[in-house]
């Protein structure tokens, strides 16, 4: 039974036992148990007994020959916390507590890092926090330190080394000045878990347009779009183009493709022609009638 | 004493004004109450009287009492007519429901006449207004309605092919451990907020941009904080906005909260929300020949085009109004009421309050598009 029902539940049989049976001892228990080793509580006396092991999520029940110690196989025992011991016979009854300490050596990381998308060169806009665990997915609380590295391919690898604290351990990252995914590892005790941490361009820089009459229309283009870093604006992200005449105005909001944004709109004489990207203003043109 | 005679008087008129509308009905609301079934309210012994049988033969769906009835019906099919009033392609008009009309006379003389049919549709974003000038001809001792029939441009049946990006979605499964990851939700901001006092309450306007590389779902919630540190009201945006947004868009949002003062308000506290949602970069929408139409009847004007080979069977046009220092001044939006096909304008125009519209110094407009299947 596992739970803190069951807790409750052995605490109440303990106490219901000492009143029944009238006397009452300590018990001579392990200093140090870890989570899912094997361990042995000894018994004193003569006869049969029965002892109960009750901690926050797990109850043991074993029968005992007083006398013998009471073995517990590696495994048997598996969550950290807090236990209640009674070891009940039909003459006395005899109780203690002990702890249970994760295993030191991590089995498993829970690793989370935010956000899993974030624009170039920003400081430490990644957020790092690791949770080390035991085999028993106890929560390791000694310290433990934990190295993370954040790599991408065009430049030399971040990486920090954090001592865990009750558990867990977090710090900051910057990311690269080069788009792309950088590969996000934190490792404890040989054990190791990865993220993808994608690196998109930062707004564009230097919005550039030209206007080329087709037709009898005017052919807008942007140059390539880059960010401030030099790397392209990825495609799908709107341009607006506005063009304003005495008469009235037009705009049209076209995605980039293949890294320029491409629209075609009215060619009036002396229209004032403008380019914007979100918050982000390009060059302006008045159309005179040619290049 | 008073108060008994004040009963008696309230019960005797209400019992008058039922019986008076009970015996004369308003043509328009008699013909959707069913009173008058599908049956000619008024004689065609009258120009009105033509108008008003073929509004109501609109209005209760009886598409072939009102082709019959017209003077010009040599000129088209019924179905040409059909389409005429509810689209050739799913749209607003589609789906509408004629909620009244009007009959206006402009110019009478014995042999013909020129009446103004006001057609009020109802959506479910509201109503939209046809308006039609009518010739209504004598024909022996009956007047009939010439059709100003409008035909939509058609299509030819074609491929075209399309390379605009597209973003999909692969979301963490259930059986993901904790502290795997998951798809980010897009970075949205808003990047412009200003209340204004109206007559109906407090109007929260603002802008929102998208400054991620995904699309995003977006929604902007208001609430409204009173001095004493209570909130007072909270609404979002509801239409008031173009849902999508694609990457680096802009889109303005307008929040009203009726039966509001400004002077009561301490603070705002502004809730942008964002999901990623599968989304594609076309329907492209050129918005061309804008124009803000200063007082009296101010309005913003202008024409769509769909630049796509998509059709695109809802567009909603949202206006964003600036004064001469770039401060946001007022926020007006339209449906268009048919479908934009594929290089054809369709026009569109939004009344802007004429006290505001004089201090409007720029506009932008925007257009979010629906198409059957799903948001573009």
């Amino acid at each position: 039974m596992r739970g803190p029902h069951a807790c409750i539940l052995a605490l109440m049989i303990s106490s219901a036992l000492v009143v029944a049976n009238g006397q009452s001892g300590d018990l001579n228990l392990p200093k140090n148990v870890v989570a899912g080793a094997a361990f042995s509580i000894p018994t004193a006396g003569s006869g049969k007994a029965v002892l109960y092991i009750a901690g926050p999520a797990q109850v043991l029940k074993r029968d005992a020959q007083l006398g013998q110690p009471v073995e517990f196989a590696a495994g048997d025992l598996d969550n950290a916390g807090h236990y209640v011991a009674v070891l009940s016979s039909n003459s006395s009854t005899q109780t203690g507590e002990f702890d249970v300490a994760p295993a030191s050596q991590p089995a498993s990381l829970s690793f989370l890092a935010r956000p899993s998308r974030i624009p170039v060169n920003l400081q430490n806009g990644i957020t790092a926090a690791v949770y080390v665990f035991d085999s028993y997915q106890n929560l390791i609380t000694s310290p433990t330190p934990v190295s993370f590295q954040l790599s991408v391919a065009s430049a030399p690898a971040q990486t920090r080394t954090v001592v865990a604290n009750q558990g867990a351990a977090w710090t900051g990252m910057n990311s690269a000045t080069k788009e792309g995914n950088a590969k996000f590892v934190a490792q404890a005790g040989g054990i190791s878990a990865v993220r993808v941490v994608q690196q998109v361009p930062g707004d564009p820089c230097g919005l550039k347009m030209s206007a080329r009459k087709v037709s009898d229309k005017l052919n807008l283009e942007t140059d390539p779009l880059r960010d401030c870093g030099g790397n392209a604006v990825t495609d799908g992200t709107i341009v607006t183009f506005t063009e304003s005449w005495s008469g009235g105005q037009t705009t049209v909001d076209v995605p980039v493709k293949h890294g320029i944004a491409q629209a075609e709109v009215p060619a009036y004489i002396g229209a004032l022609i403008s380019v914007a990207t979100g918050v982000v203003m390009g060059n302006e043109i008045r159309w005179e009638g040619h290049e | 004493m008073g108060g008994r005679l004040l009963a008696f008087f309230l019960a005797a008129a209400t019992v008058a004004l039922i019986a008076v509308g009970t015996l004369w009905p308003v043509p328009a609301a008699a013909a959707f109450a069913g009173i008058n079934g599908a049956g000619p309210l008024h004689s065609s012994s009258t120009p009105e009287g033509a108008v008003e049988n073929l509004a109501n033969a609109i209005g209760h769906l009886d598409w072939q009492r009102a082709y019959s009835s017209l003077n010009n019906k040599s000129q088209f099919t019924e179905q040409d007519f059909i389409r005429d009033l509810t689209g050739s392609y799913p749209s607003l008009r589609t789906y509408a429901t004629l909620d009244n009309f009007q009959v206006r006379p402009l110019h009478a003389s014995d042999d013909e006449a020129q009446v103004q049919l006001r057609l009020r549709w109802s959506t479910v974003v509201g109503t939209f207004l046809d308006t039609r000038t009518l010739q209504v001809v004598r024909s022996g001792d009956r007047w009939a309605t010439v059709w100003p029939i409008v035909k939509e441009p058609h299509v030819p049946p074609q491929v075209i092919a399309v390379t605009y990006l597209r973003w999909d979605v692969i979301y963490r499964g259930p059986g993901d451990d904790w502290g795997a990851q998951d798809v980010e939700a897009p970075h949205v901001r808003i990047v412009d907020m200003h209340p204004v006092e109206r007559a109906a309450g407090v109007v929260v306007l603002g802008e929102l941009l998208n400054e991620d590389v995904v699309p995003a779902y977006v929604s902007v919630k208001a609430t409204l904080v009173g001095k004493n540190g209570a909130p007072i009201a909270t609404e979002d945006s509801f239409d008031k906005i173009s849902h999508l947004l694609l990457p680096k868009q802009v889109t303005p949002f307008l929040i009203t909260f009726p039966n509001v003062s400004l002077s009561d308000v301490d603070s705002i506290h502004m809730d942008p929300t964002s999901n990623l949602v599968a989304a594609s970069a076309d329907p492209i929408v050129e918005i061309q020949d804008q124009k803000l139409s200063p007082a009296p009847d101010a309005s913003f004007s202008g024409q769509v085009v769909n630049q796509s080979g998509e059709i695109v069977n809802i567009a909603h046009v949202l206006g964003t109004f600036y004064d001469q220092n770039g401060q946001l001044v007022w926020v007006a939006d339209q449906y268009i009421d048919r479908a934009l096909l594929p290089q054809t304008p369709v026009s569109f125009a939004m009344p802007v309050p004429e006290d505001l519209a004089r201090k409007v110094s720029t506009e932008r407009a925007v257009v979010a598009t629906y198409a059957s299947g799903g948001i573009q």
